[in-house]
């Protein structure tokens, strides 16, 4: 993975030393609480209800087990026992005091840590496939793309102060692991005729109060052109980009109001006087970045397939999570697995101190020091030889990180809502916990089969409501919460935003109303083969309504 | 019936104006009966904001329950109380709230 070169080492102290000096100016009254509020966004620290909120920076969700270790020791030394992994391969900590932040970016800077530009009007976290590297299916790593659009978009001067923030992901395989769709910019890293490397280049996806799918505006940028077309992307954006209205200021709306045709003629025509000067990337630039990618040396394992038949036959629980979070790899002896942050009753995304170090020393032992953190608020160990998965399993168990559940209605996304956050206008966990309980059997969630179920807490929609197959999304109505569903959104290479069924639920009601409609999907899908997205697109929403308000109609 | 709130500056903790100081729990935050009242909190607010002590100051509706001074609105209960899914943390998890319960 990349390693901090002696620029970027320096950069990270200074910013601390200088984020350090301000928090003690701040704590010593010299600066007032306006001046200091965007210092401390720009570093990542928020307000949230309880207490500060610091989110910190996991590039395109990479990790290593020194870096992992150091979130637990954090999580220990200065927060409350926790931390909590979000839908952009972040973590954030709830708890840590305004006084102790400059210790624990000083923490962070001695593993190559950092939260800079976790917030802000600034370009955020860049976001990738967690498979990049080890996945099957890929035609490169997006890995190195990323790392050169963050070490490009860090503290670019003329980006810092954008109408709004903005996220870049990139995948590197066809099926969409990324949710690149549903972001400002979305990178398709594929391959032309000639077997050249580049992007299919997706612009003005988001969620919010105004989600919107991206749009495709190139079919194919050489990969040499990477950085002069996004910056020509964000030319356009920050010149056009609405500043009078927050709620209308994401490229999103600046695309849709200007239409596809003209701003992409305006993007292209930026390009133009850009791509033959100093943005090109060097050949030589990408194969030095995309040296620290290097896949580990994975050398040949074929007694797994022994190995794992014999270990299916002498457990079923095993079986199970092997079938669930296990994926294929690129060498037929490794495999990619998914450690769940969603057992069943669990917050989704959380996981305690000693689950940190746990799955720390488990990558260092059996998966050559590397770890992910997925955009669906889990871990993933991306390089497990076959013949050491019952090991893996097994020093999940111990952890209670074994849940096979990856891709199942109870492996959820949800925000921290209302009882965490100071935007939230409702519980979002309390909602996630209920229905993992209530289909808490693993028969019947593989019954189901695949089905994405994402809770929000407001209409922000940090945890995705409008792309899941099932969304719910909490609001406050006449002081009570209640709970609005979508149905039909996916985040995937066909991505789709979901439609509002009806009237919404009150929390006593909502885990009733999905389980009526998993049940309606169960009655009317053609084969087990057929998942709750395929059914729902082939039969759209006439069903669901009626199965969950024929009743109101006839009383009506 | 209002109350005066804010978050601590120097570790963000939830805090309520009670007897001249910053409280950590809600119960016998003083309470605001009229529109004076409410003047003199703001003011208070105000002062404890540019004195750099709070931040995020805000007057929230409260009623009063068994003599204790109690949050109308969900999001105020759960600043007040804590996190719903871990009883564990927040100020219903302190002894002061164990014994004012």
């Amino acid at each position: 993975m990349y390693r901090y070169d002696e620029f970027d080492q320096d950069f990270v102290h200074a910013r601390v030393a200088e984020f350090s000096d301000q928090v003690q100016r701040r704590l010593a009254g010299e600066i007032t609480e306006d001046q200091f509020r965007p210092l401390r966004l720009m570093n990542g620290v928020y307000l949230q209800l309880h207490a500060y909120m610091l989110r910190i920076a996991v590039p395109y969700g990479t990790l290593n087990s020194r870096q992992l270790r150091m979130l637990g020791h954090i999580a220990r030394k200065y927060d409350k026992g926790y931390g909590h992994f979000t839908t952009r391969q972040n973590i954030q900590f709830n708890w840590p005091a305004l006084s102790d932040i400059p210790a624990i970016l000083a923490d962070l800077a001695s593993v190559e840590m950092h939260a800079i530009q976790t917030s802000g009007n600034c370009i955020r976290n860049v976001t990738a496939d967690h498979f990049a590297g080890a996945a099957a299916d890929e035609v490169a790593d997006p890995r190195p793309y990323a790392e050169i659009l963050r070490q490009w978009s860090s503290v670019h001067p003329e980006f810092s102060f954008l109408p709004r923030k903005f996220k870049i992901a990139v995948t590197g395989a066809e099926r969409d692991r990324a949710a690149i769709q549903t972001h400002d910019i979305g990178l398709h890293l594929k391959k032309n005729a000639a077997g050249e490397l580049g992007f299919a280049v997706y612009v003005g996806g988001g969620q919010g109060r105004t989600p919107m799918v991206a749009k495709k505006i190139r079919d194919f940028l050489p990969e040499a052109d990477l950085l002069s077309y996004c910056t020509a992307i964000l030319r356009v954006y920050n010149l056009y980009g609405r500043r009078d209205n927050k709620y209308k200021a994401r490229i999103k709306i600046l695309v849709h109001e200007t239409g596809v045709e003209e701003i992409t003629r305006q993007i292209e025509s930026e390009w133009q006087e850009l791509k033959d000067a100093e943005l090109k990337l060097p050949e030589a630039d990408i194969q030095a970045i995309n040296a620290y990618f290097a896949p580990p040396a994975l050398t040949d394992r074929p007694e797994g397939d022994a190995l794992v038949k014999q270990a299916r036959l002498d457990s079923k629980s095993f079986s199970e999570w092997l079938d669930q979070n296990v994926v294929t790899h690129r060498h037929p002896d490794y495999a990619a697995v998914t450690v769940s942050l969603k057992g069943i009753g669990e917050v989704p995304g959380d996981a305690t101190d000693s689950q940190m170090e746990a799955v720390a020393d488990i990558a260092e032992k059996y998966a050559f020091d590397e770890l992910r953190v997925s955009h669906e608020q889990n871990l993933i160990l991306p390089h497990v030889a076959r013949a050491d998965l019952k090991t893996v399993y097994d020093a999940l168990v111990e952890i209670g990180l074994a849940t096979a559940n990856s891709n199942l209605i109870s492996d959820i996304i949800s925000c921290p809502g209302l009882d965490y956050c100071a935007l939230a206008t409702a519980r979002s966990i309390p909602i996630a916990q209920e229905i993992s309980q209530r289909f808490a059997s693993l028969e019947r969630q593989r019954e189901i089969g695949e089905l994405k179920l994402k809770i929000s807490g407001c209409i922000n929609a940090c945890g995705h409501h409008h792309v899941g197959h099932i969304g719910i999304l909490g609001v406050e109505k006449k002081g009570s919460e209640l709970y609005q569903v979508t149905l039909g959104g996916s985040a995937d290479e066909n991505t789709s935003v979901g439609e509002i069924i009806g009237r919404g639920f009150s929390s006593e009601e909502i885990t009733d109303a999905i389980e009526q409609i998993v049940d309606t999907y169960l009655g009317l899908r053609l084969s087990p083969d057929e998942r709750f997205i395929d059914a729902y697109r082939r039969v759209g929403p006439a069903p669901f309504k009626e199965a969950l308000y024929a009743g109101e109609t006839k009383a009506a | 019936m209002k109350v005066l709130t804010a978050n601590r500056l120097s570790d963000g903790i939830a805090v309520w104006y009670a007897d001249g100081g910053w409280a950590e729990t809600v119960g016998h935050a003083d309470i605001a009966h009229d529109k004076a009242a409410e003047d003199r909190l703001e003011a208070i607010g105000a002062a404890a904001y540019a004195n750099n002590e709070v931040v995020d100051v805000n007057l929230i509706d409260v009623e009063v329950v068994d003599g204790l001074a109690e949050p109308v609105r969900l999001r105020e209960k759960i600043r007040a109380a804590g996190p719903t899914i871990r009883t564990d943390l927040g100020k219903q998890a302190a002894p002061e709230a164990i014994q004012a319960a």
